[in-house]
């Protein structure tokens, strides 16, 4: 018995070196040559951050594009979804008013237009994308508070959308802050 | 064709065609065969020598238990007291506070198990330091110690009787360096340089476009991702899990994660056949496995693919599926795959909030995690499988009237005895456990806890009993996802839940390889016409029939209060 806990001991603090130290800084120092030097990849605007490439931030005025629902409000310093469960009837109320909203502020826009990642909380709460069609009938809202041409905004959309991988696997998507800052650029 | 459907089907091709050869390899290395790998030998050697270890020692089945739990005892006093103390030590650059002893008990005993139930959150209830020297130095060992206990059974049945069955710290160290390791290092490599945090930078600070200003929480993830899902531990760094889009970022990274969860346990059943010579036994569980595993799949994939009816009737759209606590990027297709094989196997860690999925999704969640052994943890799934068997084939043995035998060796009161405790086990911890948390929810909902029980749950009515229910299966399984709703972190959660784990996961270890030891003890009987072959068909229909009759019979009733109930009501 002696015997394995000296044995216990002593390979735990090898293992603790190869695996917590040699590891892990071979790995952060590789992640230096990639593109976020390890530390997640930032998007600026006139040489101030503004965002980092993978995160949801807020959206709530309407010259820009809305992002989903989030339950910890974007706030990156911690993530989770909403929990609710499909037939709580609180969550469906709140569900409710958040179509109520999009039917508000895009006139014109039909009930069966909505896709329901713009209704519905993502799972991080920091989700960074929306869905094509949730872009798309936010389109005609974006050009008439910035006093362009619905073309115009189609194809900034059409330019910041993330097609499925090789074409082939998983769904496309719309990054909001890349396509929010395409049109503060215009 | 559906780019969603597409790109699950490639997934899961791509998993078999990697875990195959995987398996295949792994036989050899654990055989000490000669593999490419064999240049890591003066590594190994480096280890054992450091830690006083002689691997020409040979242990029989009671040392090398002996060993393990040793081992994994003295890990739990290292985590316990880091844990705890981890705001006075460094590298806690967010200045995150100390674990309280019942966060402490629960989270230790809950990383040693490779389970990983979380009820702290990555981004402020832990430091640098216990998220790598702690957290994800857990994820690997307890990985190689499910592996290590699995060789050991594998050893008893590769010679005729025998009771040396190799060298315990032997087969742990060759898990680490030919196995964990080396993926660990491709999967955190391609993490990162797909947007993964990995280096040790404190949080950051920024102004968004519309003027809030936002807090990042950043640091070496991608080192602990990797193993997360390698090692079937599930832990995320982040307390979204792999929903986080830093630790998930694309599709492409979710392809990776979820392969990587799979393979280990795939490659288990492979080796298995290839070690002990007898492949068409091997590929008769993958067999039913598989088929077990696209039991729980398809309907979940119908029931989220065709979204909530209940936001149906609201008259908006939901072409691809249910969305509520799932990203864009990834899709309800990808989630519903993920959640069927995190359950299967004891991974845990989820790409979508299990909370939030359909009610009969959630039923089939809970199901994988009963039933626990179609593929299974790492090393440990074929231990829960090998119960099974035993139980399938002392059934038999009754049914045409003959002493039962398994490979050989006669299957006595013994080996029975321990395998029908190790099944009362599960159903007992598991419904015990929901039963006293109801009991404390309706009775003493006042009681003065960080969460007084009456606040928590989430959701109300059937769904919040699914909550309690899924927390126990959760524990017991060694699996760690959770319907994450429920208010868990207090004194009565983390003491129940932690007791659960710790059980469920030492018994059915120490049962399996006991069994093993002294059926390999036995004398050997060769194969004759009357041999009740566990090899056929009609014998994986009976281990088949075997466990659908034990988990349905243990847990209809729990199922019928939770998800059930909410799925009748919700088609009124």
């Amino acid at each position: 018995m002696k015997k394995y806990i000296i044995q216990s001991l002593r390979l735990t603090l090898v293992l603790i070196v190869l695996l917590c130290i040699i590891y892990p800084i071979s790995i952060a120092l590789a992640g230096k040559l990639s593109n976020g030097k390890g530390g997640g990849e930032k998007i600026s605007k006139n040489g101030k951050t503004v965002g980092y490439q993978l995160l949801g931030q807020s959206f709530t005025k309407p010259e820009y594009f809305w992002g989903r629902p989030s339950a910890v409000a974007y706030n990156a310093a911690g993530s989770a979804g909403s929990n609710k469960g499909p037939s709580n009837p609180d969550y469906l109320k709140e569900v409710q008013s958040r179509i109520d909203t999009l039917l508000k502020y895009n006139p014109g826009l039909k009930k069966s237009e909505i896709p329901a990642d713009m209704v519905t909380a993502s799972g991080s709460g920091l989700d960074p994308n929306i869905s094509e069609q949730g872009a798309a009938i936010q389109i005609a809202r974006i050009a008439k508070t910035r006093k362009i041409s619905e073309q115009k905004v189609k194809d900034l959309v059409a330019m910041n959308t993330l097609k499925p991988l090789l074409g082939l696997f998983g769904p496309s998507s719309v990054n909001v802050l890349k396509l929010n800052l395409a049109l503060d650029n215009l | 064709m559906n780019t969603e459907l597409t790109g699950i089907i490639a997934t899961f091709l791509l998993t078999i065609v990697i875990a195959i050869p995987l398996g295949k390899y792994l036989a050899k290395v654990f055989a000490g065969e000669k593999v490419w790998t064999d240049f890591l030998k003066p590594l190994e050697n480096g280890i054992y020598k450091l830690s006083g270890i002689n691997i020409k020692e040979q242990m029989n089945w009671k040392q090398q238990l002996k060993a393990l739990l040793t081992i994994n005892i003295l890990w739990l006093f290292y985590g316990f007291f880091v844990l705890i103390f981890q705001d006075k030590l460094p590298f806690n650059p967010d200045g995150n506070p100390g674990m309280t002893p019942d966060l402490a008990f629960n989270t230790i005993i809950s990383f040693v198990a490779n389970c990983n139930l979380q009820h702290y959150s990555g981004e402020s209830g832990v430091s640098y330091l216990t998220q790598q020297f702690v957290l994800m130095f857990l994820q690997f060992v307890s990985a190689a110690t499910g592996i290590a206990a699995a060789v050991v059974l594998f050893k008893a049945f590769r010679d005729k009787t025998t009771t040396q069955l190799g060298n315990f710290w032997e087969f742990f160290v060759k898990s680490i360096t030919r196995l964990l390791l080396p993926l660990s290092i491709f999967v955190a490599l391609v993490l990162t340089f797909n947007g993964t945090p990995a280096s040790y930078d404190a949080k950051d600070q920024f102004i968004s476009l519309q003027g809030d200003t936002v807090n990042v929480s950043r640091g070496p993830a991608a080192q602990m991702i990797a193993i997360k899902h390698l090692g079937t531990n599930g832990g995320g760094y982040f307390g979204a899990n792999s929903a986080h889009p830093f630790e998930n970022p694309s599709y492409l990274t979710n392809m990776v994660e979820i392969i990587a969860q799979t393979i280990i346990p795939m490659a288990m059943i492979i080796a298995f056949g290839y070690f002990i010579r007898r492949r068409k036994l091997a590929w008769t569980i993958f067999g039913v496995m598989t088929i077990g595993l696209f039991m729980l799949m398809i309907p979940t994939l119908t029931s989220e693919l065709g979204g909530n009816p209940a936001l149906a009737k609201m008259g908006i759209s939901q072409t691809t599926g249910a969305m509520e606590g799932k990203e864009v990027r990834l899709g309800p297709a990808a989630t519903a795959y993920w959640s069927t094989l995190t359950t299967v196997i004891s991974t845990g860690s989820v790409n979508g909030m299990h909370d939030s999925t359909m009610p009969l999704t959630g039923l089939w969640q809970l199901l994988a995690m009963m039933i626990n052994a179609i593929y299974g943890g790492c090393g440990v799934g074929l231990l829960n499988y090998f119960i099974y068997l035993i139980i399938a084939v002392f059934i038999s043995g009754l049914m045409v009237g003959r002493t039962p035998e398994f490979l050989g060796h006669k299957v006595e009161a013994r080996e029975i005895k321990i395998a029908a405790i190790i099944t009362l086990l599960s159903p007992f911890l598991i419904l015990a456990g929901t039963a006293i948390a109801s009991f404390v929810f309706t009775n003493h909902g006042d009681a003065a806890w960080a969460t007084q029980p009456k606040n928590w749950l989430n959701n109300p009515g059937f769904h919040g009993f699914s909550e309690m229910l899924y927390e126990v299966t959760s524990s017991n399984a060694n699996n760690g996802s959770g319907f994450e709703g429920l208010g868990d972190n207090n004194v009565f959660w983390n003491v129940l839940t932690g007791v659960i784990i710790f059980l469920g996961r030492f018994l059915p270890i120490i049962g399996p390889v006991a069994i093993a030891g002294l059926l390999g003890a036995k004398k050997f009987i060769p194969e004759s016409a009357g041999t009740l072959k566990t090899d056929t068909k009609t014998f994986a229909l009976m281990t088949f029939a075997v466990i659908l009759v034990l988990n349905a019979l243990s847990y209809f009733p729990a199922l019928a209060l939770g998800p059930l109930a909410e799925y009748f009501s919700q088609l009124r």
